[in-house]
C-alpha cells in the first residue's frame, strides 16, 4: 500500500484536544471564540420543529373530501388548543350534530381539499448542546456549533455503549488484570467514573447503575454480560445511544483481557479529576472510538497537536489484536518487507515482535495496534 | 467517441479506494496496475481525492508513467508526451454511500418496485414505507423524520389509478419535515415516480418543501415496471446533492470524464453487461465488511438487493445474531465453545481490519461467511421475483405446481454463473475454499461455473462499460473473473453411500457416491463435452434420473462433483458431523485434522 498506516488508540498523559459540537440543525450559537466554557455550559440551542399530526376530518364526520372543507371553521396558520373545534355538521332539522375536534395543540400547517385532512404541527422542541469538555472555544461554526479546546488527557477505548457522562474519576480496582465486581463499588461513588481492570461483572455494571456511577471503564467485558446489561444484542458496531445509567468503556476487547498497564497507570494519575466520557463507537466510515477526557487548568508551552498516527518501525511498542497471542503487549523487532505465509495460508506483510514475556513472534502487520502516546 | 488507448478508473470505497490502469496492448485492453491507499473522505483530511490521488501515485509507480500534473490533477486527455491517460472515470461508496427511504402504496406491489428500483440504482434502503406497513401514520412520520436518508422515492398507483393516498402520503412527508443527511439546511431530494394523474397535487404540497422531481410511474400497470426513468433520476440527483455535499467530491466530480457512479450501481452494469454479451444467467455476491449485495440476472432480468448489516466485520455479529452459534458453528470441521465463539466474533468487529492468523480463525471466518451470503440470498430471492397482483393464464402444470404470481424469478437448475467478490472470496488463501463457501451458502444446482472476482475491480468496469462495454467485458472476462471451475450438483435425495452421479469426459468416468464431493482436477481454459448421469430420482438439469450432455469447464480448482444432496442437510450430531465436514475437507484437498 501506498501510504502504510497501522491505527492506533490514543493514549496520553497530555495532548491538545478538540471536540467540535454542532447542532442537528442550525441553530444560535451562544459562546464566542476565546470564551472559557465548563463541560455543562450550553453552548448552542435551536427548535426542532413538531410533526405534524393529522386530524381526519372528512373521515370524522362522514364527508366527502370537499364538503368537509365547505364546513371548516380554521384556517392555515392558526394556532390552536386541543380540544378547539375544527368543524360540524348537523342533521335531522339541527337536532343531531357531528363534532370534529383536535386532540393536539399546535398551528395549522395543511389542509387538503384532496383527502379532507387538516395537519396541525406541534410545537417546536429545543434541542441544547453542551461544551462536554471545560476548555476554551476555538471556533465557532455559524448558526451550527462551536469547537471546543483543552489540554488534558486523552483515553481512547476500544468500544463503549452509552453517551457522554461527566464526573470525577475513580479507580477502583488494585491491578489492571482484576476483576471489577460489586464488592467494590459503594454509595460513595455517586456521580463518579470508576476504573476497573481485565473484566466487570454484570452484577457490578448493575450496582454501577443502582448508586449513580455514570461511567465504567474496564479492559473487557464477557460479550453475554454486555448483552444483559443492555437488555439487547448489538448487531453493528454504531453506538452512543443506549438507554444506560452509567456509560461503559472497554479499553481493550470481549471476553477477559487484562487492560494495557499503560493505560491503568495513566488513569490511576487521574484518581480525583474530573473527566468527561463518552462511550459512542462508530468501528465503519468516520471511526469514533469511545474516549475518556481530564482537562488540566494549566496548558504547558509545548504545542502538542495530536497527531494523525503513527507508522510501524523498529521498536514500536504494539499490542496484537487477534489470535493466537491476543492481548500480549510487545516492541517491533523485525520488519521484513516481502509477504510471508502464515499458519492459515494467508500470504501477508508481517512483523516480528518481542513480547512482553521475551517471547518472540511473527505477527500480521493487520493484526497489531500501535500504542500512540 | 475516439479509440481509447488507456483508461484510469477508481472506486472510492468506505475504507480504501482503489486504482486501476487499462491500456489498449495488441488490440485488446488489459489491465496494466492497481494501485491502492485508504479513503479520505473522513478527518482529519475531508477531502476524497487526496486518497484518489495517492492511490493514482501508486498507479504512476508500478506503471512508471506519469499521470498526475504538478498540481496533483489527473491529466486527461493523455498528452503526445505520453503522460496522462485518454479517460478517468470513479465511482463511489464512501461516506455510508446513498442511503435512501423509498414510499409506496401497497407493501407488495408498488413500495416493492420502488424497493428494485432504488437497489437496481446502487442505493441502501433503510426505510420502506407503505400504506399498508401495518405501522401507524405517526410511527411513519417519526421514523422518516429519524433516518435523515439522501433521498425518498415516492410511488404508488397504476396510472389512473388512486390519487387520495399519494396525496396522503405527500402530506406524510411534509409532516416529518424530513432533513438530508449531508447538508445541512438543505432541501431533501425527493424523486415522485407514482401514478401520473396525482403528479399536480403532490407538486402543490411538495414543491416549496423538498427539492421534487418528478419522474415516469415505475409502476403505470400492475403487469408492467418501468424503472429506469426512476433509476437515471436517483443517479442525478446522487450526483447534483450527495456527491456534491461528500467532502472533496466537488473536485472529483470535475476530474471524471464521466458522472460518478455509486459503487454498487457500477457492479451491476457490469454484471448485467456480461449477462447480456454472453447470454447467460448470472448471480454475483459482493460480501464486505458492512454488507452484502447480491446481483443477478435470471431471464434477462436485472435484480440487485443489499442485506445492509451482513458482513464480515462491521455487521459481523449481526450475522450471529440471524444464525446464532449454532448455525456459524455447524460450517466449522471442529467443535466451536459459544462463549469463545462469541467473544471472537465480537472482537473482529471493534478491529475490523485484522486477519486469521491460525487456522482454526480462518474457519471460523469462513463459516460466518456462509451464513451471511446464504442469509443475504435469501433475501435476495424474496425481492427478486415476477410482479405481484398480475393476473395471469395459468396452464395446468402450474396450478398444480401451486406456482402464484410474485414467485421467485431465482432458477438456480438454468444458472450458468456465480461470481463471488469480498475479501473473505478474493482473498481466501486457497481458491477451492471460495468454492467450498459458494457452494454450501448458494447451493447451487445441475450445472454452474463458480468464479471470484480477482481484485475486486467490478466496480471501475462497471462505470467503463457505460460509456465504453467492450473495453469492460474484455477486461472482465480476462483479468478480473478467476474462473474456479464447473460444479455438477445433482438435485434430490438417495441412499446415502451409494452411486449418486456418473460423469463421464475426455475418457475417464467418475463416479460419486450420495452425501460425498470429488474434485477432479481440469485446468483453467480446458473444456469437455461431458455425459452426465444421475441416478434414482436425482435431477441434473434433464429431469429426474435423466441423463445429460453438457459442457464442462475447468478453471484455478478443477471441476466439482457435489453429490451432498439439495438441499444440503448436515448430520445433527456434533461428532458426525465434524467427522462428514472433514471427509468433504479431505476432498477438496483441505485439512483432515
Amino acid at each position: 500500500m501506498g501510504t502504510a498506516y497501522t491505527p492506533g488508540l490514543k493514549v496520553s498523559s497530555g495532548t491538545i484536544i478538540q471536540k467540535q459540537r454542532r447542532l442537528p440543525l442550525k441553530g444560535q450559537v451562544l459562546a464566542k471564540v476565546g470564551d472559557r466554557v465548563s463541560a455543562a455550559d450550553i453552548i448552542a440551542r435551536t427548535d426542532i420543529p413538531g410533526i405534524i399530526q393529522t386530524v381526519k376530518v372528512a373521515e370524522s364526520l362522514g364527508l366527502e373530501p370537499d364538503e368537509a372543507m365547505s364546513v371548516l371553521q380554521v384556517k392555515e396558520g392558526e394556532d390552536v388548543v386541543a380540544g378547539r373545534l375544527f368543524a360540524e355538521t348537523k342533521s335531522f332539522f339541527g337536532l343531531i350534530k357531528t363534532e370534529c375536534k383536535t386532540p393536539f395543540t399546535g398551528k395549522i400547517e395543511l389542509i387538503s381539499p384532496t383527502t379532507g385532512h387538516v395537519g396541525v404541527r406541534l410545537p417546536s422542541k429545543p434541542v441544547e448542546i453542551s461544551a462536554y469538555i471545560d476548555g476554551v472555544i476555538a471556533e465557532v461554526i455559524p448558526d451550527e456549533g462551536v469547537v471546543v479546546e483543552t489540554y488534558g488527557a486523552f483515553v481512547q477505548g476500544i468500544f463503549g455503549v452509552g453517551g457522554e457522562r461527566m464526573g470525577n474519576l475513580a479507580v477502583v480496582v488494585d491491578s489492571p488484570d482484576a476483576l471489577l465486581t460489586e464488592d467494590h463499588i459503594t454509595e460513595k461513588h455517586a456521580g463518579m467514573v470508576v476504573v476497573g481492570g481485565a473484566g466487570v461483572t454484570l452484577d457490578a455494571l448493575r450496582k454501577a447503575a443502582s448508586v449513580g456511577v455514570v461511567g465504567v471503564v474496564v479492559g473487557a467485558i464477557v460479550d453475554t454480560a454486555l448483552i444483559q446489561y443492555l437488555g439487547h444484542d448489538i448487531g453493528v458496531a454504531i453506538t452512543g445511544h443506549e438507554p444506560v445509567d452509567a456509560t461503559l468503556i472497554l479499553t481493550e476487547g470481549f471476553g477477559s483481557i487484562a487492560m494495557a498497564a499503560r493505560t491503568f497507570d495513566l488513569l490511576k494519575t487521574l484518581e480525583g479529576r474530573s473527566v468527561s466520557i463518552n462511550g459512542a463507537t462508530q468501528i465503519r466510515a468516520g471511526v469514533i472510538r469511545p474516549e475518556i477526557i481530564a482537562p488540566f487548568d494549566e496548558k504547558p508551552p509545548v504545542d502538542d497537536k495530536p497527531d494523525q498516527g503513527q507508522t510501524l518501525s523498529i521498536g514500536t511498542h504494539i499490542r496484537v489484536i487477534r489470535e493466537p497471542h491476543f492481548g500480549r503487549l510487545g516492541v517491533v523487532t523485525k520488519l521484513p518487507s516481502e509477504p510471508v505465509e502464515v499458519e492459515s495460508g494467508a500470504v501477508v506483510r508481517i512483523l516480528e515482535a518481542k513480547l512482553d514475556d521475551e517471547e518472540i513472534v511473527v505477527v500480521p502487520r493487520a493484526n497489531v495496534e500501535i500504542i500512540e502516546g | 467517441m475516439a479509440e481509447l488507448k488507456s483508461i484510469l478508473a477508481t472506486d472510492c470505497g468506505s475504507t480504501t479506494t482503489k486504482a486501476i490502469l487499462i491500456e489498449k496492448q495488441d488490440g485488446e485492453y488489459r489491465l496494466v496496475v492497481r494501485g491502492e491507499a485508504p479513503t479520505t473522505v473522513e478527518a482529519p483530511f475531508d477531502d476524497v481525492t487526496v486518497g484518489v490521488v495517492n492511490a493514482v501515485g501508486e498507479v504512476e509507480e508500478l506503471a512508471r508513467r506519469r499521470i498526475l500534473d504538478e498540481n496533483n490533477h489527473i491529466i486527461t486527455p493523455a498528452r503526445d508526451d505520453g503522460s496522462g491517460v485518454d479517460v478517468y472515470l470513479s465511482t463511489s461508496s464512501a461516506g455510508g454511500g446513498l442511503q435512501m427511504t423509498v414510499a409506496g402504496v401497497v407493501k407488495a406491489m408498488s413500495a416493492e418496485s420502488a424497493e428494485r428500483a432504488a437497489l437496481g440504482a446502487g442505493a441502501i434502503i433503510i426505510d420502506v414505507i407503505a400504506v399498508d406497513d401495518g405501522r401507524k401514520d405517526y410511527e411513519k412520520v417519526r421514523r422518516i423524520r429519524e433516518l435523515r436518508p439522501d433521498m425518498i422515492l415516492c410511488s404508488g398507483g397504476t396510472d389512473g389509478g388512486t390519487v387520495k393516498h399519494l396525496v396522503e402520503m405527500a402530506e406524510m412527508l411534509i409532516s416529518a419535515d424530513p432533513k438530508p443527511r449531508l447538508g445541512i439546511g438543505l432541501q431533501l431530494p425527493v424523486i415522485y415516480a407514482g401514478n401520473k394523474e396525482a403528479r399536480e397535487p403532490v407538486k402543490e404540497i411538495l414543491a416549496d418543501k423538498v427539492d421534487l422531481k418528478v419522474v415516469d410511474n415505475l409502476r403505470p400497470t400492475l403487469e408492467r415496471e418501468n424503472l429506469d426513468p426512476a433509476r437515471e433520476a436517483i443517479h442525478e440527483l446522487f450526483l447534483q446533492h450527495v456527491m456534491q455535499q461528500a467532502p472533496g467530491y466537488g473536485k472529483l466530480s470535475d476530474w471524471v470524464s464521466s458522472g460518478i457512479m455509486s459503487t454498487p450501481n457500477a457492479v451491476g452494469k457490469i454484471i448485467q453487461t456480461v449477462a447480456d454479451q454472453l447470454n447467460i444467467d448470472v448471480l454475483a455476491a459482493d460480501i464486505g465488511g458492512a454488507t452484502t449485495d447480491v446481483f443477478s440476472v435470471f431471464g434477462g432480468i436485472y435484480n440487485r438487493t443489499v442485506s445492509a448489516n451482513l458482513g464480515m466485520s462491521y455487521s459481523i455479529c449481526n450475522v450471529l445474531a440471524e444464525a446464532g452459534t449454532m448455525g456459524i458453528g455447524r460450517w466449522t470441521p471442529f467443535e466451536v465453545d459459544d462463549a469463545g465463539l462469541r467473544n471472537a466474533l465480537r472482537n473482529k468487529m471493534i478491529r475490523p481490519t485484522t486477519v486469521p492468523q491460525c487456522l482454526r480463525d480462518l474457519r471460523i471466518e469462513q463459516a460466518v461467511s456462509r451464513e451471511a451470503l446464504r442469509l443475504a440470498f435469501e433475501h435476495h430471492k424474496t425481492l427478486a421475483r415476477s410482479l405481484k397482483g398480475v393476473q395471469t393464464v395459468r396452464t395446468i402444470g402450474e396450478i398444480m405446481d401451486q406456482k402464484e404470481t410474485g414467485g421467485t424469478l431465482v432458477d438456480l437448475m438454468n444458472l450458468n454463473m456465480i461470481v463471488g467478490s469480498g475479501g473473505v472470496l478474493s482473498h481466501a488463501p486457497r481458491r477451492v475454499e471460495a468454492a467450498y463457501m459458494m457452494l454450501d451458502a448458494f447451493q447451487p444446482e445441475g450445472i454452474t461455473m463458480l468464479a471470484v472476482d480477482s481484485i475486486f475491480m467490478m466496480p471501475q468496469l462497471g462505470v467503463l462499460s457505460a460509456i465504453h462495454p467492450e473495453a469492460a467485458a474484455q477486461v472482465f472476462e480476462r483479468d478480473c473473473l478467476i474462473k474456479l471451475g464447473s460444479v455438477i450438483a445433482p438435485v434430490g435425495r438417495h441412499k446415502p453411500g451409494e452411486t449418486a452421479c456418473t460423469v463421464s469426459f475426455n475418457g475417464e468416468t467418475h463416479e460419486v457416491a450420495y452425501g460425498s464431493l470429488k474434485l477432479i482436477p481440469l485446468g483453467l481454459g480446458e473444456k469437455y463435452k461431458a455425459t452426465i448421469k444421475p441416478a434414482g430420482k436425482l435431477n441434473v438439469g434433464a429431469g429426474r434420473g435423466r441423463e445429460l450432455a453438457a459442457e464442462i469447464e475447468g478453471g484455478a480448482v478443477g471441476v466439482i462433483i457435489d453429490c451432498r444432496g439439495r438441499p444440503l442437510n448436515l448430520p445433527e450430531s456434533p461428532k458426525n458431523r465434524v467427522e462428514k465436514l472433514l471427509e468433504w475437507h479431505a476432498a477438496l484437498g483441505l485439512e483432515t485434522e
